[in-house]
């Protein structure tokens, strides 16, 4: 670290006076910088530069809430207006982690009430969020703008209500994928009636009837309104009343596509579709089949994102309606369209950058049909700016990954899932380890991994040595000792996230990481095998990590699931009696 | 909103031991094999485990060949409520739904993919029952009929049976109830 140079030294008088800027100018320029992790680095050059950068910083991203404190941060940053926070690890998408875990936001907002009344934006993900918080966040800062919450859980409408109601400079209400209860659509006619500023309204994830007529009103007076995502309760016929009244939505998530028009609804809907000049995004579409695509197809050659992972399409459905988008980056579907849709997406969609593939039917193992190997081809042949594709199959060849990345070479985010555990290459029967060294020796540019099958610790030596920019790696069932995942923690410099389930690494290699998990954001480990001595030891060792132990059994030795995360806020105050922090 | 009845519970409820059954019932296509395989989709076609094997306890305990781990494949649960897929198996083995009577001691099943259209059902019924359904209206539905057909839809919504297109109507429909004609005046004025 520089030398400090202190505000009002003398010695700066015969020394590089000339050099130094007035803190005014490193103020303001710094206060251009927007990315945190140029803030970061800037805030590691000297003293000045540290309280320059923490008086100009007005956004502050947390990935860890558990990294640092709420005292914290309001403590070094006087004057943030907008706060992102992640909360629990990813597995408990996944119902990894038992519920009660911890991430609640109510203690930061309590904190930020007192130290950030100019608050204007909070954006969560994976935290919990009751309706009490919401309202309190609602009625503590009177300039909040804008709430995200992605995945969370907690709250319900009513929560919503309390934020319609009191947030009268609201611009943004975006609730994403998140399990909250309902308790009725009522909300929405909490927005007064003077209300107007709405630019982002988003409640596609709510579980009932929203109020119609409140919600036209709404749309009808904010005309500032651009991204609208309504939950699938709402009518075709009710759809088209919305889009009269917002030609200027940019991006549109509509409700159920299934209704009996008559020819003139369906005109109508035409129409309102075509006038809608600025629409690049489209999802929801849920129960759509291609009965009423045609309404769809004068707004599909200006769209770069459509999201059909609600509809059950068949692969003639999807070769009707992606001729009509030949623009389209994003795209999601489901395993319905098979392989013959993946071929349409092939020939249609020249300049497509992300697939994600769901599976239609994942919890049901007799069912065999579904995407597989050729599909895949099929776009990495057509699509060759591909660099980020989620694809759940039931079968996978080496060979053919091996082709596929030849094809978009490109890849930064490469996510594969073979649903049935430790499958081989169904053509040989070999492990899959070849296609994942495919993929780590050809994309150069890989910063995320999701690996599945059958898979030998010789994987993790190909993802050790040649995945250098991997910075997220998920692996499950996958591994034969310590010596894979040891590969990994040793050759991955720029790893920051890694989370295991279910693979044979034990203690050695928990161990193995000593000198790592400080650089990481952290560590998951469930059904391994990892002992509680190690833990401990890791724990003793490392003081700025929190190592903390989710047990089933009291008396057993062996760790159920295991969470390292570095931190500079000690071990938790607010771990439920399940979670042990060593 | 009234969360659907789930066919899944009621299985495990084991309702299907305590209905009253005279003789054969219902079984429309004696032969018809229903495949152990043809369990999938259990979310949207129950009924497919078949009336053939109400008396086989065991079909319906069956436990699948793989086991099922927990949180894998790693699939949001939202995507799993939302989703509905399509009948496609349904078409290979029938898509059977209980019908019930008000007043007969026993329900049916009919397999809906028999049918093309409206009136070859109405008509099914009409000999199944032993009754008048008579012809439908959009604006009357089945007013000035003794009896009235029901169903109930995905939502678990209770709809007069004709005012959808067929096909949106078979795929959708879960059961069906023959309404006496003297309640269902409330439905055929909506």
């Amino acid at each position: 670290m520089d030398p400090k140079r202190s505000r009002n030294s003398h010695e700066s008088v015969n020394s590089s006076e000339s050099t130094r800027f007035p803190d005014e100018v490193l103020e303001r320029v710094l206060s251009l910088l927007t990315s945190h992790k140029d803030r970061s680095s800037v805030s590691l050059v000297c003293k000045d530069w540290y309280n320059a950068e923490r008086w100009t910083r007005t956004h502050v991203f947390i990935g860890n809430c558990y990294s640092v404190s709420p005292e914290i941060v309001v403590g070094r940053f006087p004057a943030i207006r907008s706060v992102t926070l992640k909360g629990k690890p990813r597995f408990s998408d996944f119902n990894l982690v038992p519920e009660n875990w911890g991430a609640d936001i109510h203690q930061w907002l309590v904190v930020f009430a007192e130290k950030y009344p100019f608050l204007e934006e909070l954006r969560l993900k994976r935290m919990t969020v009751t309706d009490e918080s919401l309202e309190f966040l609602a009625t503590s800062f009177s300039y909040f703008k804008a709430i995200s919450l992605m995945s969370c859980d907690g709250f319900s409408t009513d929560g919503l209500a309390a934020i319609a109601t009191h947030c009268k400079n609201l611009t943004e209400l975006d609730i994403q994928e998140n399990d909250m209860e309902d308790n009725g659509g009522g909300w929405l006619s909490c927005f007064p009636e003077n209300f107007t500023s709405l630019e982002v309204l988003n409640f596609a994830s709510q579980q009932g009837d929203v109020s119609f007529d409140a919600l036209e009103k709404l749309v009808d007076r904010c005309k500032s309104l651009r991204v609208l995502k309504v939950d699938k309760y709402v009518k075709l016929e009710q759809l088209h009343r919305l889009l009269v009244r917002a030609p200027q939505l940019t991006d549109l998530g509509t409700g159920n596509f299934q209704q009996e028009l008559t020819p003139r609804q369906c005109a109508e809907l035409e129409s309102a579709f075509s006038n809608c000049k600025n629409l690049h995004t489209l999802s929801g579409l849920w129960d759509a089949t291609s009965l009423y695509f045609p309404v769809l197809y004068s707004a599909c050659g200006r769209l770069t994102f459509l999201n059909l992972s609600y509809a059950a399409l068949q692969s003639g459905d999807l070769a009707k309606l992606l001729p009509h988008c030949p623009n389209l980056r994003r795209l999601w579907v489901l395993d319905t369209v098979e392989d013959e849709g993946l071929e349409a997406i092939g020939s249609s969609c020249p300049l497509l950058e992300e697939l994600r593939v769901f599976p239609a039917a994942p919890f049901d193992l007799d069912i065999n049909r579904g995407v597989t190997e050729s599909g895949f081809i099929a776009v990495s042949r057509g699509c060759p700016r591909l660099h980020y594709v989620l694809y759940f199959c039931r079968q996978m060849t080496n060979a053919a990954v091996a082709t596929i990345v030849q094809n978009c070479p490109d890849f930064t985010h490469f996510r594969l899932c073979i649903m049935n555990p430790g499958q081989r290459d169904y053509l040989t029967g070999e492990p899959m380890d070849e296609a994942f060294g495919a993929v780590v020796k050809t994309c150069t540019k890989l910063q995320r991994l999701a690996i599945s099958g059958l898979l030998t610790d010789l994987t993790f030596e190909y993802i050790g040595k040649y995945a250098k920019n991997l910075e997220t790696l998920s692996v499950a069932f996958a591994g034969s000792s310590d010596w894979g995942m040891q590969c990994v923690l040793r050759g991955c410099p720029k790893l920051r996230k890694l989370e295991i389930r279910d693979s044979p690494f034990g203690n050695a290699a928990l161990l193995s990481g000593l000198a790592k998990y400080e650089s990481m954001r952290s560590l998951w480990m469930s059904a391994c095998n990892v002992t509680m001595n190690a833990c401990k030891l890791l724990a003793r060792e490392k003081p700025r990590l929190n190592v903390e132990v989710m047990k089933d059994d009291e008396t057993d030795s062996q760790v159920d699931k295991v969470y390292v995360y570095r931190t500079i806020a000690g071990p938790r105050r607010d771990a439920p009696p399940f979670v042990l922090t060593l | 909103m009234e969360k659907p009845m789930s066919y899944e519970s009621e299985d495990h409820l084991n309702l299907k031991a305590t209905e009253l059954r005279l003789g054969l019932p219902g079984r429309d296509e004696s032969d018809k094999q229903s495949s152990p395989s043809a369990k999938n989709n259990k979310r949207t076609s129950p009924e497919m485990e078949g009336v053939l094997y109400a008396e086989n306890e065991e079909q319906d305990c069956t436990p699948p060949p793989k086991a099922q781990v927990v949180g894998w494949p790693p699939v949001r649960s939202y995507r799993k409520n939302c989703f509905q897929p399509k009948k496609i198996e349904a078409d290979a083995s029938g898509v059977y739904v209980k019908v019930s009577m008000d007043g007969a001691p026993y329900l049916r099943k009919i397999d809906l993919n028999v049918y093309k259209s409206y009136p070859e059902l109405l008509k099914a019924l009409e000999n199944m029952f032993k009754c008048t359904i008579g012809v439908y209206s959009e604006r009357d539905g089945y007013d000035g009929s003794d009896y009235a057909p029901i169903y109930e839809d995905k939502d678990g919504d209770w709809m007069l049976v004709g005012d959808v297109p067929w096909d949106m109507f078979s795929t959708s429909c879960k059961r069906m109830r023959i309404m006496k004609g003297s309640e269902a005046k409330g439905l055929g004025c909506l």
